[in-house]
């Protein structure tokens, strides 16, 4: 009886899935393969193994890397210190308030305080330099993109560090071990599930990013997400840009494989 | 736990001072009569006022929330079935498929996300505009409502299941009656989330929406790109009041349920 309720409430959920998670990545992977006239083709490959696009691919990684490297830096410890506040979870609010004003406004609001006659530069100017043009910079790419996803690594960390049994380090400071040691014997170890989920909410994103870098960056970095977004909306080239999304997909496969770990011990 | 040293409160301070210059510093200078963002010359409304005298702007806001909470109630009506459904599978691979197959947009970066659908739109012939727009919004909250109501599925008792069934409920009642309400915590976080999803939304709406079709985000978007506009102050001034008072509503309304059942369990 209850298998009967059970596909009957399955069946929209399937059409959901086929319609829009199968073919659409199904639909890349067949665009690919298509040059600009529609014909069936692997050209669109080898020029994504060309120099040109290694290079955007590297470069593209080494970005991703620094950003998820520098959040992860400010946020471990914020979120530690959090978790030891008096009033925790109305902290943590303060922290995810933020992330619902609009990625745009918040984007937007550093072309203000990085321009040329911005706050940033007035602070320059008093310390008695020249100031100069901070958008449109490496630097400035970096620090938005890492401003907007400190509150989302903040958050998995923070719920990690949360549910830690803090018998546990008393335990660890009662067999004598310095609060150094705790931390990166105890602490650490238990919450790596939180920093593993932090970082996957920041990596792949941060590969696939292109708002930030045509506002912030000017053209200055391309990222995949940029090459994507431009083969799409701007060459019109579906075939290339496929290809590159392709590889996006890839990547984030092999992201899913190596997170998916702690779910086996779980009860589902 | 122990005290926080006086590092660590700097420390955080710092980090919270970063977290919200940026947000009110947009707002400080949505009040400037001098229309850029670092010469604050008087104090005036002029800004809000255009917001609201600019028609279309009101329209691409109402478009929005329409979006938002169209695609946030179909998404959570698809996602709540579709978490009943898989908690009722018994052969645990094809459950961790489902689930794998569910997790898929979530983790999706947005750009392979709109590119695809923008593929499929255009294959299947639907119109690139509020259709499209709406779609997709319901295509990617779906999953993140499963994965709020199935815990709560999951925690839940299968007597309770049998017992209505021995009482003579028909599976229609079981529904609304035992499983509804038991899982309605994770229904309501479940579309709570799809509407921030949606308002959130920037990439995967860049893809799919035509020309005549804007939500607020790509809307700042190309406002953005045309320079410095105190208009778009003034619409984060908005956006922020409205999303401090949804916040201190959210926490009052859960603050008080979250009382109602303690006390009613003293009772």
């Amino acid at each position: 009886m209850r298998n009967k309720v059970s596909t009957g409430s399955l069946f929209p959920y399937f059409i959901w899935i086929v319609l829009f998670v199968i073919a659409p990545i199904a639909l890349i992977v067949y665009y690919s393969m298509l040059d600009l006239d529609g014909n069936f083709t692997l050209d669109n490959y080898k020029a994504f193994f060309t120099p040109v696009y290694l290079k955007m691919t590297l470069t593209s990684f080494w970005y991703a890397f620094l950003i998820t490297f520098f959040t992860l830096l400010i946020s471990y410890p914020t979120a530690f210190f959090l978790t030891k506040t008096k009033h925790k979870h109305l902290w943590l609010m303060l922290i995810i308030i933020p992330s619902w004003i609009n990625l745009l406004l918040k984007t937007y609001a550093f072309i203000g305080i990085f321009g040329l006659y911005g706050p940033l530069n007035a602070v320059v100017k008093v310390f008695g330099f020249e100031p100069q043009q901070i958008l449109f910079t490496d630097f400035s790419f970096i620090f938005v993109s890492v401003y907007i996803f400190i509150p989302f690594m903040i958050i998995p960390i923070f719920n990690a560090l949360d549910k830690l049994n803090p018998t546990l380090i008393y335990a660890a400071r009662d067999l004598g071990a310095s609060s150094f040691t705790t931390f990166r014997r105890v602490v650490f170890p238990l919450t790596i599930a939180g920093v593993k989920s932090g970082i996957q909410t920041t990596f792949i994103p941060a590969l696939s990013l292109f708002m930030i870098t045509r506002l912030i960056a000017g053209n200055q970095v391309i990222t995949l997400g940029t090459a994507i977004e431009q083969q799409f909306l701007v060459s019109q080239n579906w075939g290339m840009g496929s290809t590159i999304a392709v590889f996006l997909i890839i990547i984030m496969f092999i992201s899913m494989l190596l997170t998916s770990q702690k779910s086996k011990g779980g009860r589902v | 736990m122990r005290k926080l040293t006086n590092t660590s409160k700097l420390y955080l301070t710092i980090v919270f001072v970063i977290l919200y210059a940026p947000i009110f510093y947009l707002i400080f200078y949505s009040f400037n009569s001098g229309g850029t963002m670092h010469n604050f010359e008087s104090f005036t409304l002029e800004h809000y006022r255009a917001v609201f005298e600019d028609s279309r702007l009101i329209i691409i806001l109402i478009n929005t929330v329409i979006v938002a909470l169209l695609s946030g109630l179909i998404a959570t009506i698809l996602g709540t079935l579709g978490a009943i459904g898989i908690v009722s599978i018994k052969d645990s691979k094809m459950r961790n498929t489902l689930l794998s197959l569910n997790n898929i947009l979530i983790v999706s970066p947005d750009v392979v996300i709109g590119a695809s659908f923008l593929i499929l739109f255009t294959m299947i012939g639907v119109k690139l505009g509020f259709a499209s727009v709406l779609l997709s919004h319901i295509a990617f909250s779906v999953p993140i409502v499963v994965l709020m109501v199935l815990p709560k599925l999951l925690e839940m008792n299968t007597s309770l299941i049998d017992a209505a069934h021995d009482l003579g409920a028909t599976r229609r009642d079981v529904l609304t009656r035992v499983i509804l309400p038991y899982i309605q915590p994770g229904i309501f976080a479940g579309f709570f989330l799809a509407l921030t999803y949606s308002l959130d939304d920037f990439a995967v709406t860049f893809f799919v929406t035509g020309n005549g079709f804007s939500t607020l985000s790509v809307e700042i978007y190309s406002m953005a790109r045309a320079g410095i506009s105190l208009t778009v102050n003034a619409i984060s001034g908005i956006i922020f009041v409205v999303t401090v008072l949804i916040v201190i509503g959210y926490y009052f309304v859960t603050n008080r349920t979250k009382h109602a059942h303690e006390t009613g369990a003293h009772e």
